[in-house]
């Protein structure tokens, strides 16, 4: 139940949010009404890079404490990192094409290293699905993620060495976030979607939190067969959904807590 | 001895017994070398007979050549390892993961080194490049360039060698990680083939110095928990 209030906050902030953008804040005096891509372009890269911080640290907290849980985080935190990278890539584009006059622009850093993270963690992502063992696949996730992880700063370093020509980064000096100078309806605007988007980032989080463990619990149940008696009460007793499919999980009274999550 | 004394004994030890199964068994040596040939003769294929071009582009090609050679030469430096269960025997040794990493980086590296210099003059040769004056700046090119290159491919091989699909996956994973690399290393080439006219060429080799440190360390680190599984 907890989850789904989450998510009909998200949606309804993002839909306030989309309001606000399109409708109340006036054009752009030089880019026109392009610059609306901006709100939500901003957003998707703030959460790519925040999802994969995420990755990295809870494959860091996998390796030292060994917990499959951090691993669920780390893969929930990479799927749903693509997912927004993607959204940025092609939100930029959008907006570089009537303002740059071209789609991609291999001088801006920001646009080249975002494309890269984006080919890091598919990476990541098919190497989860390509190994089978969940420890195995934890402990070589975690590395890779925090491989990569490092590798982000050097990629984005090097290419501002070929000199761009991005606008400053909007966040980047703290000055300008007390004091913008962009007009109040921009900067409300830009909070306002950054919120609401974080806030679905966080439910869909959650989600795919939840389908790891179910997945997890699938994998478990297929590697041994059927389900032991101890399994059978850490199922009963979980926040997590049975599986309906399993000839054994019959056995759990019907009991699914997690049904109304 | 001292612990880093001992780390290194082994880490050379380790790259010795490589560098002697391959110059007795040869597997990789000549297949590597002529499909990096094979690949230079094709860019000059791809970009057409105009001299001037392939001459612009060299840097380049030449890095893609070493790149796309180099991740057969990594892969295969574990491959061997594998195939007899050797890395198992290895792992078993009550010695530091950091020495097994190291030696498998010396070995790799001296793998690019020997790509590197066979390449060079058949780059020059192809695609029309006078390599006079150029030597030193270009053997620390090569020097850095392969030695982070042999950083990044140890670890990457040793994450898929063990994997489905690890043909695939280790220029998939490996690929984005090397792209700055790729890009200071072929600055770097440029800027000593020019003769270095806007002095350049010392800021790309320091960011070569630095990645080189940071993957050098990263793999080092992380290379123990692959040799747990």
């Amino acid at each position: 139940m907890k989850t789904r209030v989450v998510g009909i906050i998200g949606l309804l902030a993002v839909i306030a949010a989309v309001v606000f953008g399109l409708f109340v804040v006036p054009p752009d005096v030089n880019q026109g009404d392009a610059q609306r891509i901006m709100y939500v372009h901003v957003a998707s890269a703030w959460l790519a890079y925040l999802s994969f911080g995420v990755t990295a640290l809870a494959g860091m907290l996998y390796l030292w404490k060994r917990d499959l849980r951090f691993d669920a985080v780390a893969l929930s935190a990479a799927e749903v990192g693509v997912m927004f990278t993607a959204f940025a890539i092609w939100g930029g584009m959008m907006w570089a094409k009537p303002v740059w006059g071209t789609f991609w622009q291999w001088e801006d850093p920001r646009l080249t290293t975002t494309a890269l993270l984006l080919a890091l963690y598919v990476g990541y992502l098919l190497l989860r699905h390509l190994t089978d063992d969940p420890a195995r696949r934890a402990t070589r996730a975690a590395i890779v993620g925090l491989v990569a992880a490092i590798d982000i700063p050097i990629v984005h370093f090097s290419v501002v060495w070929w000199r761009g020509l991005h606008q400053t980064a909007t966040f980047a000096d703290p000055t300008k976030i007390l004091h913008p100078s962009a007009p109040l309806p921009f900067v409300i605007a830009l909070v306002g979607m950054l919120s609401a988007l974080t806030v679905v980032w966080a439910y869909l989080m959650i989600r795919r939190y939840q389908l790891a463990r179910i997945e997890w619990q699938i994998e478990e149940h297929g590697r041994l067969g059927r389900i032991t008696a101890a399994q059978r009460a850490a199922v009963a007793s979980s926040a997590i959904p049975a599986i309906p499919a399993a000839p054994a999980a019959t056995a759990i009274d019907g009991r699914v807590e997690g049904a109304g999550l | 001895m001292t612990t880093l004394a001992r780390n290194a004994s082994i880490a050379l030890a380790i790259a010795r017994k490589d560098a002697l199964a391959e110059l007795r068994g040869k597997h990789a040596t000549t297949s590597t070398l002529f499909f990096a040939a094979v690949v230079l003769l094709l860019f000059g294929f791809a970009l057409g007979p105009d001299t001037r071009k392939l001459t612009e582009a060299a840097p380049g090609l030449l890095w893609l050549a070493i790149v796309f050679a180099g991740l057969l030469a990594v892969g295969r430096l574990h491959i061997v390892e594998t195939d007899d269960g050797a890395l198992e025997q290895l792992a078993l040794y009550p010695i530091d993961r950091r020495a097994i990493y190291a030696g498998k980086a010396i070995s790799g590296l001296a793998a690019m080194l020997v790509l590197g210099a066979v390449l060079l003059p058949v780059v020059a040769i192809l695609y029309g490049i006078d390599l006079a004056g150029a030597w030193p700046a270009l053997v620390a090119t090569l020097l850095l360039g392969c030695t982070g290159f042999a950083a990044v491919g140890t670890f990457y091989a040793g994450v898929t060698v063990r994997m489905r699909a690890r043909e695939v996956m280790l220029p998939l994973l490996m690929l984005p990680v090397i792209a700055p690399l790729l890009l200071a290393a072929v600055k770097a080439t440029t800027a000593a083939l020019a003769g270095d006219p806007f002095s350049e060429l010392p800021a790309w080799l320091q960011l070569l110095a630095g990645y080189d440190i940071v993957m050098l360390i990263a793999g080092a680190g992380t290379y123990g928990f692959l040799l747990e599984e």
